[in-house]
């Protein structure tokens, strides 16, 4: 791979419709190599046998359709999560069936459920020994924001506070259809990631951290009760004042 | 990246495997299993001391669920702790749901239509098969057959819920059962499919027995294993199908008689030895009791309203005073324990959850077994951590 830096930056849609901003149309890219082939074209060619593709497309097609889960369950959303895995949803058909229980297996961990102040250290020291590329789905209200549990006084809320989460899957328990539905829009998002340039994922830009620090369940609170370089909330909506 | 760069690695707080030495065994190793393990059913921990492969010394640590459910509930309305009941115990929502609203009853004095008690039976004994075919899947996920007999146990509990869905509108948290009856009346087709659901269901188990009951590595890995001796298991106050196994004749079905259920006939099995094997019987052979009722319930069912009209909904306020409402849920005797002081919140609010007093006895059971051994034990147990840990 050329090094991003010399290089123009190219946007791997490999689509003319979607050329970066300040890039000539018309010039070479020197990669994907497939760059220049509109999709009408490539259906042509793949009608005649003939596959073209470029390495990134090969390298997000493999990623995107073997995503081995972490074998972890917390609460009520992991028995919805092994619902999803049995006959029925079939998660099989999306290429996540193989449930590791090591996460150094793992691609993806789905927080399944509520975590406590008392689990918090183990779930980021599990989302640390995961290899990158990572990622990480918060399925159910629990795991979003502590959920109906939000009031208790040993409920974390939000895994978030702690770990990237790239996928939010509401409900309580989201029905299993919703995680493949969750499970798909990561799919998405892996197709989209990039080798280089601004779209380029996670694991590949080294100033990104792949692990955070463990909180250490202290006498009230997790210390720290949340990581802010990782836990960025919007702003509350302001209610509109009384005139 | 050399090896000398490795030296900034530092290790987990709290070690997970350490050698340690016992005047009588010599040197033991200490295995921390959990919070994440594809085999504690959730986030339950046990630090095992090993003798080798065999097990001297077993201290469960629970907690990791604590989602302080009673807390909650004394901050809470009566009717608006209905739906954390619901994931007290998540396998088995409906059978939870009316433990609480028997409690509450009891405290208010409320009355029940009979039609919502004959209902409540048919909604609990389907929540029974939900539990019982799930359990034995994941038992058999821990004997180390990955997944097969899982994925026939689930096709059964779809089935089931996909009924729980068209009454109550949620798979899983069916939040259906009000103080003084039940939130909806089912329809004629909805009692037609269920009444179906379970005349087929003995061919499940027919089909689910023929393959694992007489397998020979099953009787090989849980017969004579993890015995439970009667006397310990009622001193420790065990309930539930793992106290029958060991010949303990305990069903709150019949002791309480609560509900209709002295109206059923049913007979309430019970094991010999009190080892893994009879601990999975108890759970087929429950189930094929719980066909038994389904079936008379669906024949009896008498016509009128599911809800009490004089039942109050808004502004509850029991009467100061005490009340501890019990069912045998499929895991044991589930108690709510509640103190009013007249105000529309509970004064103070308590669980009794069988899954974690059938727990205290799992060190007894454990000793002196191989820990492969201790991981199908604690499958025969039942536990969901939802209620240990509340």
């Amino acid at each position: 791979m050329s090094d991003p830096q010399s290089t123009p930056a190219p946007l791997p849609g490999d689509r003319p419709g979607q050329t970066p901003a300040g890039q000539q149309a018309g010039t070479v890219q020197p990669f994907p190599a497939a760059g220049n082939i509109s999709d009408a074209e490539r259906e042509e060619l793949r009608r005649h046998g003939i596959l073209l593709t470029s390495l990134e497309e090969l390298y997000n097609w493999g990623r995107t359709n073997s995503i081995w889960p972490l074998q972890f369950g917390l609460a009520c959303c992991a028995i919805e999560m092994i619902a999803a895995a049995t006959a029925r949803f079939d998660i099989a058909r999306f290429g996540a069936e193989i449930f590791r229980p090591s996460p150094r297996q793992a691609d993806l961990m789905i927080v399944s459920g509520t975590v406590t102040k008392k689990m918090a250290p183990q779930v980021v020291r599990l989302w640390n020994q995961m290899p990158e590329p990572k990622y990480c789905i918060a399925m159910g209200a629990c795991a979003i924001s502590g959920g109906p549990f939000k009031q208790g006084y040993n409920v974390l809320k939000g895994i978030d506070r702690f770990i990237p989460v790239d996928i939010y899957i509401p409900g309580c328990p989201p029905r299993p259809e919703a995680l493949l539905n969750g499970l798909m829009e990561l799919q998405k998002q892996i197709r989209a990631e990039t080798l280089s340039g601004p779209a380029q994922g996670r694991h590949l830009r080294p100033e990104m951290p792949s692990e955070f620090p463990v909180p250490e369940y202290g006498a009230h609170d997790l210390q720290p009760p949340k990581n802010p370089e990782v836990w960025k909330p919007t702003a509350p909506l302001s209610r509109p004042t009384k005139a | 990246m050399s090896v000398s760069d490795l030296s900034s690695f530092t290790p987990a707080s709290g070690p997970t495997v350490r050698a340690v030495k016992d005047p009588f065994h010599g040197d033991l190793l200490e295995v921390s299993m959990g919070p994440q393990h594809p085999s504690t059913h959730g986030v339950f921990r046990m630090v095992v001391t090993l003798d080798g492969e065999i097990v001297v010394k077993l201290k469960p640590v629970f907690g990791y669920l604590h989602r302080n459910h009673e807390k909650i509930a004394e901050n809470t309305s009566y009717l608006g702790s209905m739906p954390y009941t619901d994931r007290l115990d998540y396998l088995c929502s409906m059978s939870t749901n009316w433990a609480y609203a028997l409690a509450v009853e009891k405290l208010s004095g409320q009355a029940v239509p009979d039609r919502a008690q004959y209902l409540r039976v048919i909604l609990a004994e389907l929540t029974r098969l939900v539990n019982h075919s799930c359990l034995v899947g994941f038992l058999f996920n821990d004997l180390g057959t990955s997944f097969t007999p899982l994925l026939y146990a689930f096709r059964e509990r779809e089935k089931i819920l996909d009924l729980f869905e068209s009454l109550s509108g949620s798979r899983m948290m069916c939040n259906f059962q009000r103080f003084g009856g039940c939130r909806v009346d089912p329809s004629p087709e909805w009692l037609a499919a269920a009444s179906q659901l379970v005349n087929n269901f003995p061919r499940f188990l027919d089909e689910y027995e023929m393959m694992l009951t007489g397998n020979e590595i099953m009787l090989a890995r849980t017969q004579g294993i993890g015995v439970l001796d009667a006397k310990k298991a009622v001193n420790a106050g065990l309930t539930g199908p793992v106290l029958r196994a060991s010949g303990y004749n305990y069903d709150i079905r019949k002791v309480d008689g609560y509900g209709f259920y002295p109206r059923f006939d049913f007979r309430v099995p019970l094991g010999a030895h009190g080892d893994t094997y009879d601990r999975y019987m108890m759970r087929v052979l429950e189930m094929r009791e719980s066909v038994k009722i389904l079936q008379q319930a669906f024949r009896d069912l008498p016509a009128g309203p599911v809800m009490d009209p004089k039942a109050k909904i808004r502004g509850f306020r029991p009467k100061p005073g005490e009340a501890y409402g019990r069912i045998e849920s499929p895991k044991g005797e589930l108690g709510f324990y509640l103190i009013s002081d007249g105000s529309p919140n509970p004064y103070r609010y308590r669980v009794r959850p069988p899954s974690l007093i059938n727990l205290t006895l799992l060190e007894e059971m454990c000793l002196g077994h191989t820990i492969a051994d201790s991981v199908v034990i604690l499958g025969s147990i039942d536990i969901v951590l939802g209620e240990v840990d509340r």
